[in-house]
């Protein structure tokens, strides 16, 4: 007993040894909580459905990052009773598999907004962003019309896909090789898509911001809302057949 | 530890230190901190192996106890929904033009309504469905489409201009200025006129010129009198109330470039019941049109209310 003691000391007077006992304490804990998210199987669920993003989704989603959306609104949804029955089913982490970052968030000043994609109209979107006091008198969310002004400017799209293919998002060559042109053809319905929706299935394809002549960062920002949460059929037979089969959870 | 003796004042030891005469207490953890401690230990015992905790390889240790945060959550959604089992499977079978027969489902319809209303609705037809600016105040009695339930059911179900609905209400005024049908000065005229519908403005010069412009033009959906027609979700324009404004600037905007509501499909986010309850809702708030009575009910809407 004493001679633990007297060890015990020995790592207190040295700071070094101090250092690394403290480092090798905190990484057990890393490894145990976090490491194993690598490897065991059901950190992601295995849902069909989940797609990357287009490139009109993905310019919508940096506009979203820009302008901190995520300070106020979360995207996900936690299994609780009151969560899901305001906002829907919750949150898989399939449904965010492909974003770099992730925007779970941290705090709800506005609602969550993990399945917020075809809840509104296109125009209301449009309407609220320019003034969301217009729509819901309450609200303090501040105004963003100049993104109906600004025309959308993604200096190289393609770049932008191959940097997150580069860490791991599913996008083709072609996809890659099409993204300008994908871009433009999502906002304009005159304009051929090509096969848009096969390399991307349930894109919206439609001009978003009410003004079919130009193509601005409220296009993109919309065509991004619209699209959350969309993808995956979470209440279909095969999303809750996987989800049934959960465990350790 | 030679030095190591006991404080004569407490009969504490001391910790064997001592500088320019002052020593520190080796005062032990009191009993209860000691007992909670070891207890925690026992029970993290307990908790992990009654818990999911211990990462293997392919997946934790599910426990004892079988227990998941997203099983707990269908147990929660299960028994309320079990709370309300009976009243949800009498509206699942009732068509709804029978509900306001059974008083007391029609009560529980309007209060589940209610519910639905404001986590659904309220971004666009405002907390007290006073609507705003372009989104319809449901309180009145002034339809667009119809204010019977069956109407205001299949209104809900497949939306309005809802994208991707075969079944969705459609309709689209032409853009009379943007797509050069007439003009600015025959737009004016028209906008003259349509205002003196419902005497916001005098008959004038303008306006006799704009009635002949209405009648070639607008009369087909709106009617020769400017009264609307729910069969094209046209409004009638010889009242007080208006979606967008009743001014000159909108009316004549909505003529030369018309904004055209969107309001999205229900059917297909919430489940057949919570669409009753929703319509029962709004069909009580004060506008709400007898079923058989509504005129606009001439072209029968085959809808399998119950199978949808």
């Amino acid at each position: 007993m004493t001679s633990i003691v007297e060890r015990h000391k020995t790592l207190e007077k040295n700071v070094t040894l101090l250092g690394i006992g403290a480092f090798i304490t905190v990484a057990i804990g890393g490894i145990v909580e976090i490491a194993p998210l690598f490897w065991i199987d059901n950190t992601i669920e295995k849902v069909q459905g989940m797609r990357p993003y287009t490139p009109l989704e993905q310019a919508g989603r940096d506009i979203y990052v820009r302008e901190g959306c995520y300070v106020c609104h979360s995207q996900m949804i936690r299994p609780f009773r009151d969560e899901t029955e305001r906002y829907g089913h919750y949150s898989l982490a399939a449904e965010s598999m492909y974003d770099h970052p992730f925007q779970w968030g941290s705090e709800r000043t506005g609602p969550d907004l993990a399945r917020v994609g075809n809840r509104y109209s296109d125009e209301w979107h449009v309407q609220h962003l320019k003034n969301p006091q217009s729509v819901v008198p309450e609200s303090v969310m501040p105004k963003y019309g100049f993104l109906a002004e600004t025309d959308l400017e993604v200096p190289n799209v393609a770049a932008n896909l191959k940097a997150l293919s580069d860490v791991g998002v599913p996008y083709t060559d072609k996809d890659i090789e099409m993204a300008m042109a994908d871009l433009k053809a999502q906002a304009d319905p005159e304009a051929d898509a090509g096969d848009l929706e096969t390399r991307y299935p349930k894109a919206q394809i439609r001009d978003f911001d009410g003004n079919p002549s130009r193509l601005t960062e409220m296009d993109a920002l919309v065509a991004y809302l619209q699209m959350l949460g969309t993808l995956v059929d979470v209440n279909g037979p095969a999303a809750q057949e996987e989800l049934a089969s959960e465990h350790g959870r | 530890m030679a030095n190591k003796r006991l404080d004569e004042a407490t009969n504490t030891e001391t910790v064997g230190h001592e500088w320019d005469g002052i020593e520190e207490l080796n005062t032990p953890l009191p009993r209860w901190w000691l007992w909670s401690f070891y207890a925690s230990i026992v029970f993290a015992i307990g908790y992990v192996i009654a818990y999911p905790a211990l990462p293997g390889i392919h997946s934790a240790t599910p426990g004892m106890l079988g227990w998941t945060s997203r099983g707990q959550l269908d147990k929660e959604l299960k028994s309320a929904a079990d709370e309300r089992a009976k009243t949800v499977a009498a509206l699942k079978d009732m068509p709804i033009e029978q509900l306001p027969q059974h008083p007391d489902l029609m009560r529980a319809a309007v209060a589940g309504g209610a519910a639905a209303f404001k986590v659904n609705c309220v971004q666009c037809h405002g907390a007290g469905a006073a609507g705003s600016n372009g989104f319809p105040n449901l309180n009145d009695d002034d339809w667009l489409w119809g204010g019977d339930l069956k109407t205001i059911q299949q209104t809900l179900i497949h939306g309005i201009r809802q994208p991707g609905d075969d079944e969705t209400r459609m309709s689209q005024m032409p853009a009379f200025g943007r797509d050069g049908l007439l003009t600015p000065a025959q737009i004016q005229d028209t906008t003259s006129f349509v205002l003196s519908l419902s005497g916001k403005e005098k008959p004038s010069a303008a306006s006799q010129r704009g009635k002949a412009v209405f009648e070639a033009n607008c009369a087909v959906c709106h009617g020769p009198e400017g009264k609307g027609d729910r069969q094209f979700g046209a409004p009638n324009l010889s009242d007080a109330i208006w979606l967008f404004a009743g001014n000159r600037d909108a009316v004549s905007t909505q003529i030369g470039n018309p904004r055209h509501g969107v309001m999205p499909a229900w059917g297909t986010r919430l489940d057949p019941v919570t669409i009753k309850m929703l319509a029962a809702y709004v069909h009580s708030l004060g506008g709400g049109e007898e079923f058989a009575a509504a005129p606009a009910e001439a072209q029968p809407e085959a809808e399998a209310t119950t199978a949808e």
